[in-house]
């Protein structure tokens, strides 16, 4: 792959708080190697920053190889940017041409308030989890991996769920600001296997009551999602988590 | 949304069905008697009263949905995404749902009103609804040409509903299992051409005199 450098053009939403009004300002990068990561071009910009005593540009990022989930810009009106399947911390600059003006938004959603610059308070989600993301364990000894049988198929798309990484994506792009896709990854992956069945009906009665609090608009099934999804998750899981909902509210103990 | 919708799509196959018996081109007769069984019978007219209830629910469903939906981002992007991933008609169903009701109110002043009316509370009595068909689109004065117009728009965008609203609302009932998916998305997309084609052709056929 070709190495060129590069000389860019940044349209980043700053904003000192959740109390102020954030606006739009420009900067400039130059030399920026291809084989960057979008987040070391920001690593750039905020040196020069601190250097002419300006404040740095508040974004998350942890991981940096694309499984935490914490990285969550706009780019280009695209959450983590022009590649599929793909995080912002994952998007090198080769996705950039010399000259080229970027434009870097937060997550925008009433239940994602912007904390400051391009940091958003995702909480909602943990909060979606604690609900009823989790299963019971016994006490004691652990129990041997092999000892439940578990149908392929159903391991398969258990695990395709469970690679969500709970980044907000599917909530930035959707038109309805829906937490749908996020939601019905985590109820799918342990609906599907046998360790998910205790807390079957309630988790995701419970999960989708708290949904409904954090202020989320609802799903109409436009897949704007599921196209923008840095792991790929399907849209169909929407229709299994409706599936499990409409039968726990019609069977659930209480 | 998804159960007053698959109500309605049952209702558009029972009322596509009979206007399509305009197409025996026998002068109206297989129609009329399709027609005087619904008009004249007391169960249609008791099931009318469910398909307004249908009808209003959705409506109001539709509208609540896309005000909860719109406010749930306050702060909108400065550039939007746009159409990647997402059909324009699956993010404009709002839309499309008003162009739809705004020509029901026509076409609910054009056909239903006038026959009720003739009709009353008693069943029978109602007025020949071919010869209204006819004398609503045969005309080529400015108010039948936008008649004409508003009906066929109003077609086109009941098929753009449908084509997102059909699969849709089998999502939204749960139907995850991937072969009835593709088969319900294919159904979805064929039935929303059918219908709104045979719908767009009645007032097309009269007009230009292909039927008799």
């Amino acid at each position: 792959m070709e190495h060129y450098n590069m000389n860019l053009n940044l349209k980043v939403w700053r904003q000192k708080n959740s109390k102020t009004n954030g606006e739009f300002k420009m900067y400039r990068v130059e030399n920026i190697s291809s084989e960057m990561s979008f987040l070391e071009m920001f690593d750039v910009l905020n040196e020069q920053l601190i250097a002419a005593g300006d404040e740095p540009i508040a974004f998350d990022h942890d991981c940096r190889e694309g499984i935490c989930g914490m990285c969550s810009m706009y780019i280009n009106g695209k959450p983590h940017g022009p590649w599929q399947a793909n995080t912002t911390c994952q998007l090198h600059m080769r996705a950039f041409k010399d000259g080229d003006t970027i434009v870097v938004e937060p997550w925008r959603a009433n239940a994602f308030p912007v904390i400051k610059d391009l940091v958003v308070d995702r909480s909602a989600f943990d909060r979606i989890i604690q609900a009823g993301g989790y299963v019971s364990v016994n006490t004691g000894n652990a129990v041997d991996g092999n000892a439940i049988p578990i149908n392929k198929d159903n391991a398969d798309a258990a695990f395709a769920a469970a690679m969500c990484i709970g980044c907000g994506a599917c909530v930035a792009a959707c038109k309805n600001s829906s937490a749908m896709l996020f939601l019905s990854a985590k109820v799918s992956h342990l609906a599907l296997l046998p360790q998910g069945e205790p807390e079957r009906h309630s988790r995701v009665l419970n999960m989708v009551a708290q949904m409904d609090k954090e202020g989320f608009g609802a799903c109409t099934n436009t897949g704007a999602c599921e196209a923008t999804c840095p792991k790929e998750i399907s849209i169909s899981n929407i229709a299994r988590l409706n599936q499990e909902y409409l039968s726990a509210s019609l069977v659930a103990e209480k | 949304m998804s159960f007053t919708g698959v109500f309605l799509i049952l209702f558009l196959i029972v009322h596509v069905g009979i206007n399509a018996c305009i197409f025996a081109n026998d002068g109206g007769q297989m129609f009329n008697t399709a027609a005087h069984f619904m008009g004249a019978n007391i169960v249609p007219r008791i099931l009318e009263v469910g398909l307004f209830a249908g009808f209003i629910l959705h409506i109001i469903q539709g509208y609540m949905l896309t005000v909860k939906n719109k406010s749930a981002r306050k702060v909108s992007y400065a550039i939007d995404y746009g159409n990647k991933g997402s059909k324009w008609y699956s993010r404009s169903m709002a839309l499309l749902g008003t162009l739809v009701l705004l020509f029901l109110i026509l076409h609910l002043s054009n056909f239903w009103i006038p026959n009720r009316s003739s009709q009353g509370f008693s069943l029978g009595g109602e007025i020949d609804l071919y010869e209204k068909m006819k004398e609503t689109f045969s005309g080529h004065d400015i108010i039948t040409i936008l008649t004409i117009l508003v009906y066929v728009l109003g077609c086109a965008a009941l098929g753009y509903h449908l084509a997102h609203g059909f699969q849709s609302a089998f999502k939204t009932l749960g139907v995850h299992n991937k072969r009835y998916q593709v088969m319900l998305t294919n159904i979805g997309y064929g039935f929303a051409v059918i219908v709104s084609l045979a719908f767009a052709m009645m007032p097309i056929s009269f007009h230009f005199g292909l039927l008799n």
